[in-house]
Formats: structure tokens, C-alpha cells, sequence
């Protein structure tokens, strides 16, 4: 069984990685690929409040997704979403275990509702006016594949577009000692069910019990390894490549996701 | 069966299905609570709280012993997971179906809000004065982690298909058959394991109650006094298969279907509803065009009704202005408390056990129903036959999620 869609527009940001058209040449090895810490841009499209409050994860989806977005030239109002992540907002979970191991349990409003996993969702709906359906998934390791099957089965059975945005963030200390995921790091794709002129790749998935997909480059090997979002990565080297060709993305311990890439 | 229009959902069966909540464990307790309209809510005395209030919390959780080979697993979430799929022979239903399927064709789709955060809460007490360092026995991964039920669950059963958490707050375990449904219908799986686990922890307790949502006494959904939530555990799961393709000869009228699914975001505030409840209106709408059905043709509604008063006001305005007075309705939150990421699919079981046992559970705890709001609401049980019934489902973040569901041997 095969799962096919049509990627209409990239969104990429992590350590050394700013957007997608200048991490191509990175990605296929023409440019050294430099690791340097991740950028956060400011959510300019929410309120003033709701940018206040907002986490790293939320400035990760929203950059990334909004980038996605434009590439495919269409407008976030009207595609349903899927989130998958591999944890919340690090920060604000560290400072509420923090307070309610302390003799002050009192937790802020505003740090509990960040706490829910579909903070970023909340918030990519405030921004971007978005009433359609929001999957929020979380797989650990396996985040990137669980929400590339989600996407995929509603591009397929839906028949609709749709926008991924697969991003992980890290916690502080004690937790990132636990779970040491480096930096912040998110991959957004607009998915559609047809060609069309803005269509970059056809793919085209199946679940597999092969090994996945290494990459070459060392640095970039390591940053796929370290964080859950970057399992996408061989996808995004496929096409910076800008080369037809078959890659295996890393899911679960018993399943990985064999896709055939095909440019446009 | 109820018509089924060329662009809407093939109904899924619910093979099996089995909830332990705070007033039963399995379906056969669940049933005579609501019959005997007892509630599960009681003052609070869980871990260290000291906040006045009640929750709804199952009893022996502790007690439930996680298998050696699974131990890094083990904590409250888990163990809330395991007593649950030990009820009604549901285990044995999930065997039986690797059997027929084969491990690989079988997903795990579950919802949570809060997984086992409650073993980083008790292991941030413990931790090294010197260092800062969490403790050494404390497994993140396993436990705290928002996957962390499903990958036990896969474990548990020796599953190898898809398997994921959907976390979006209080709508998860509406929104995991939506995704069951499409990954059944894309030809990736035969069948799913739905469902929802949330447990008891100090996060969802504080946070309620920072917010000013927790109620000092047994929650009053729709009461005109009502004043803020009360806080449950549950576990709820369900086996989904497509409906054989000869129903009449393998499927008992009793079976309950799956028949419409609505999902949408209300794009206005983290943690109050949209004010007209547009989101709201926009998922229910979305299920009733999903299963073929009018407003008119709804038994009963197990509403999200959590008793605060900015959610009941809102619900109760949405469904009154789609359904009219005409629909029976309720939330059973004043018998469970309100569940969190379990809600979704306890409900979904109370609304089978509706379907399956002609029962309109009544709303307990209210007293004076809220003059405001023009429904149907039960203040007493119900018995008639009942062939579809709506449940809702909504969650910080603005997200909804109504299910329908139905009894496959009505007209």
C-alpha cells in the first residue's frame, strides 16, 4: 500500500540552517555545512499578547510553516494542519515541574495553557485565522514519520492540502540531561493531492522494514540523529539535490518509510 | 443503517471497547454507575494537593503491577492503561485481532494531555541537591513523554504498524478516530486500538486551579450556579474494524458504528472558547454532514460540558441554536469528572453503552439547570430506544472534535 502526494512548498530552520532556498546548496554539499545556533525570528503575526507568551516552539512552527506556505503561494486560512512533535515547550514544562516541586505551587495561567502539546497549534490558529481541522501528534523519536503517515492519509483520503510542521525544541537542564535534543530545528511541507505548476516533488511512501537512509555529511548525519524533526532530512537532501531517487526516513524501531522522490 | 451519502465516512465497527474511570472499572461497573447514577468525584486526597477540591480518581492504580520486560514504562499513566485494557476482555480482543490481521496491520492511536508528567513532578523533588541532576531511576523517555501510552500499548500487545499520541489538550481521544479512520481507509492498517489514557498529576491540578476553572465542590455542568470543573482519570479504548461486508449475517444490531467525525480550531484564545462558538458549531456541523445525518436525527448528545461557565455557556448556546430543545443531552462529567485527554474516548464509551442499553444518563450534580440556555437537558435517566448520538469533545488551544456514532440495526 502507497501513499502518493505532491510537495508544493518547504519551510526548514535549525542550527545553521536559516530557510530553505539558502540551505539547498548546504543540503547537496556545494556549501560547507556550518553548525551555529538556531535563530528564533520574532511571531510578527500574532497579537501583542499572544507574542509575549509564546514559546520557542510556537516562533519554530510559525516560521517554518509561514515559509512553507508562501513557497506553495497559498494562504494559511484555509489548510488543514498536522504538528508533530517530539515534546512541548521544554522551557515552560521545566519551570512548572520547578514550582510545583517548590513550596509555591501556584503555576500562572499563562504557564499552564503553554503547557498543553498543541500550544504551537493554539497559536498557529490565533496568527494565522485558521478554523480547519489541527492534528497534533507526538511519536518520540519517531515524530517526523508519524506526521508525514497523518499528513499523507488526509492529502489521500481527504483529498485536500495540507501544511506539516514537524519542529522539536530543547529542554533546559535538569531535563535536557534526559532528553538531549541540541537545539531548535523544524521541517514544514505544504502536501497537495494533484500536480500542480508549484508542485516540487512527487512522492510517494510506503512502510518498510529497511534500515533508514544515513546522510553523508558528518554534522548533518549528527543533527538528523539529535533531533526527531530532523529524520526528514534525506527527503530534503533528495530534492536539494535536485535528483529523482528513492530514500528510507526513520519511524519506529519496527517501521521505517520508504519514499520515492520524484521532481517536478 | 442510516444512508450514507457517495463523499462521506464507511462506517467503522467498534469491535470492542472498555473504559475504567473513576466510577467502575469496565463496562458492566461503568453501566450501573450510570444507572444508579453514582458519581466517581470525592474531596481530593491524591499525592500532596492541598487545593479544596474533588477529582475523580480510580481506585488501585497504584496497586497495578507494569510487566518486568516493560518496567521503564512504569507510572501512573501507565499503569491507568494497563488496568484498563484488562477489562471486558479487551486484551484478548487485541490478541484475537493480530491473529486475523497480523501484528503489522494493527495501529495504536491513543490520546493523552498530560501522559506521565506526574513522574517528573515527583522526580523534581528528588533532585540532587548538589548537581540539580534529575535521579538516576527516572526514565523520561518511557514515562513523561507524550508518546510514552501508545508505545507501551505497541509494546505491551508486540504491534509493529503505525502508532502514535494525538495530544491536543481535551479533544485527543475524539481526534484519534479521526486519524484511525483515515489511516484504515488509506489501506495502511485492518485495525486500530483508539482510545484515551489521563491521570491524576499535580500540572493539570494547579493549572486548573490558577486559571480559577476548579470547583471546590462536585462539578455542575449547566447548572445556572455552576462554578468550574472537576478533575478525573480515565481509560478508555476501543478496537476499530471496517463493518463486514455482509452486516446482516456478521454484525448483531447492538453494534456500534462509528458513523461522522468533525474536527476544527476556533483561531481566538489559548484557553477560552471562540464567543459564538463558531469552531464549535463549525465540528458538529461537520460531523452531521460526515454521517449523512440531520440535527433531527440525533438521540442524545453527551456534551463537553465541564461546568465551567464560559464552556457550558457556549456549548449550551451552539447546540440549542443547531439542535433545538428537541435533542436529549447531558454531560457525564459530573459522574467521572472531567477527564482531560481521556474524555474523548470515555465518552465515546458512554455513548455506546447509550446506544447498546437504550440509557440517557442524566447530568449529576445540577440543580437548577442554567435558565439561559435552552435545552434539553437531563436531569433525570432516560430509558428509549437509541440509534445515534453525538458526543463533543473541546480543548485548550481552541481545538473541537464531535464524534457520531450508532447502533448498526437502526433504520
Amino acid at each position: 500500500m502507497t501513499l502518493t502526494a505532491f510537495i508544493e512548498g518547504i519551510g526548514l530552520l535549525g542550527p545553521g540552517l536559516t530557510d530553505w532556498p539558502s540551505s539547498q546548496s548546504i543540503l547537496s554539499g556545494q556549501q560547507p555545512y556550518q553548525p551555529c545556533k538556531t535563530i528564533l525570528p520574532s511571531p510578527v503575526l500574532l497579537p501583542a499578547a499572544e507574542r509575549r507568551r509564546s514559546g520557542a516552539i510556537v516562533k519554530l512552527t510559525l516560521a517554518t510553516g509561514l515559509e512553507a506556505i508562501a513557497a506553495a503561494g497559498l494562504d494559511a486560512i484555509s489548510l488543514p494542519s498536522v504538528f508533530s512533535a517530539s515534546g512541548g515547550d521544554g522551557e515552560n514544562c521545566h519551570a512548572i515541574c520547578e514550582m510545583l516541586a517548590s513550596d509555591d505551587r501556584q503555576i500562572s495561567p499563562t504557564r499552564f495553557h503553554n503547557s498543553v502539546h498543541n500550544t504551537a497549534s493554539g497559536y498557529w490558529s490565533i496568527a494565522t485565522g485558521a478554523m480547519t481541522a489541527s492534528s497534533v501528534l507526538c511519536a518520540f523519536d519517531a515524530s517526523f514519520g508519524a506526521g508525514l503517515l497523518e499528513a499523507l492519509t488526509q492529502v489521500v483520503v481527504d483529498n485536500t492540502r495540507i501544511v506539516l510542521l514537524a519542529c522539536d525544541t530543547p529542554y533546559p537542564e535538569p531535563l535536557y540531561r534526559v532528553r538531549s535534543i541540541p537545539d531548535a530545528f523544524g521541517i514544514a511541507l505544504v502536501l497537495a493531492p494533484e500536480r500542480s505548476a508549484k508542485a516540487l516533488a512527487k512522492i510517494t511512501v510506503s512502510l518498510t522494514d529497511a534500515s533508514a537512509d544515513r546522510l553523508t555529511d558528518t554534522a548533518l548525519e549528527s543533527l538528523r540523529l539529535s533531533i526527531p524533526a530532523a529524520r526528514g532530512l534525506p527527503l530534503l537532501h533528495t530534492i536539494a539535490m535536485q535528483q529523482d531517487g528513492h530514500v528510507v526516513l526513520d519511524y519506529l524501531d519496527s517501521t521505517r518509510l520508504a519514499m520515492a522522490i520524484t521532481l517536478c | 443503517m442510516p444512508t450514507i451519502s457517495s463523499n462521506s465516512l464507511n462506517p467503522l465497527w467498534l469491535s470492542h471497547f472498555t473504559a475504567t474511570s473513576s466510577i467502575g472499572r469496565g463496562l458492566d461497573q461503568t453501566l450501573a454507575a450510570l444507572c444508579q447514577r453514582r458519581t466517581g468525584l470525592a474531596p481530593c486526597t491524591f499525592d500532596t494537593v492541598d487545593l479544596a477540591t474533588v477529582v475523580g480518581e480510580v481506585a488501585g492504580v497504584d496497586e497495578v503491577r507494569i510487566p518486568a520486560y516493560l518496567a521503564e514504562f512504569d507510572c501512573r499513566n501507565n499503569r491507568l492503561a494497563l488496568l484498563g485494557l484488562m477489562q471486558d476482555g479487551f486484551a484478548e480482543a487485541v490478541h484475537a485481532a493480530i491473529k486475523k490481521f497480523g501484528a503489522q496491520r494493527i495501529g495504536v492511536f491513543l490520546g493523552t494531555s498530560t501522559s506521565g508528567i506526574l513522574q517528573t513532578e515527583l522526580a523534581y523533588r528528588r533532585r540532587n541537591h548538589a548537581t540539580g541532576a534529575l535521579p538516576v531511576d527516572f526514565i523520561y523517555g518511557a514515562t513523561h513523554n507524550t508518546f510514552s501510552v501508545a508505545d507501551f500499548t505497541r509494546h505491551y500487545f508486540g504491534l509493529a504498524g503505525p502508532a502514535v499520541v494525538v495530544s491536543s489538550a481535551c479533544s485527543s481521544s475524539a481526534k484519534v478516530f479521526s486519524s484511525a479512520q483515515r489511516m484504515m481507509a488509506a489501506g495502511l492498517i485492518d485495525a486500530a486500538i483508539v482510545g484515551g489514557v489521563d491521570s491524576l498529576c499535580l500540572t493539570t491540578l494547579y493549572g486548573f486551579n490558577s486559571l480559577g476553572l476548579l470547583s471546590e465542590q462536585a462539578c455542575r455542568p449547566y447548572d445556572a450556579q455552576r462554578n468550574g470543573l472537576s478533575i478525573g482519570e480515565a481509560a478508555a479504548f476501543a478496537l476499530l474494524e471496517s463493518v463486514p461486508e455482509h452486516p446482516r449475517e456478521n454484525l448483531s444490531k447492538d453494534a456500534v458504528l462509528l458513523l461522522g467525525i468533525g474536527e476544527s480550531s476556533d483561531a481566538y484564545h489559548m484557553s477560552s472558547p471562540h464567543p459564538d462558538g463558531l469552531g464549535a458549531r463549525m465540528a458538529m456541523q461537520d460531523a452531521l454532514k460526515m454521517s449523512g445525518l440531520r440535527a433531527s436525527e440525533i438521540d442524545y448528545i453527551n456534551l463537553h460540558g465541564t461546568a465551567t461557565q464560559n464552556n457550558d455557556a457556549v456549548e449550551g448556546k451552539v447546540v440549542s441554536a443547531l439542535f433545538g430543545q428537541a435533542t436529549p443531552c447531558s454531560s457525564t462529567k459530573g459522574a467521572t469528572g472531567h477527564t482531560l485527554g481521556a474524555a474523548g474516548g470515555l465518552e465515546a464509551v458512554i455513548c455506546a453503552l447509550a446506544l447498546q442499553h437504550g440509557l440517557l444518563p442524566a447530568g449529576l450534580n445540577t440543580q437548577n439547570l442554567d435558565p439561559a440556555l435552552d435545552l434539553d437537558y437531563l436531569l433525570d435517566n432516560r430509558e428509549q430506544p437509541v440509534a445515534r448520538v453525538l458526543s463533543n469533545s473541546f480543548g485548550f488551544g481552541g481545538t473541537n472534535c464531535s464524534l457520531i456514532f450508532g447502533r448498526a440495526g437502526s433504520a
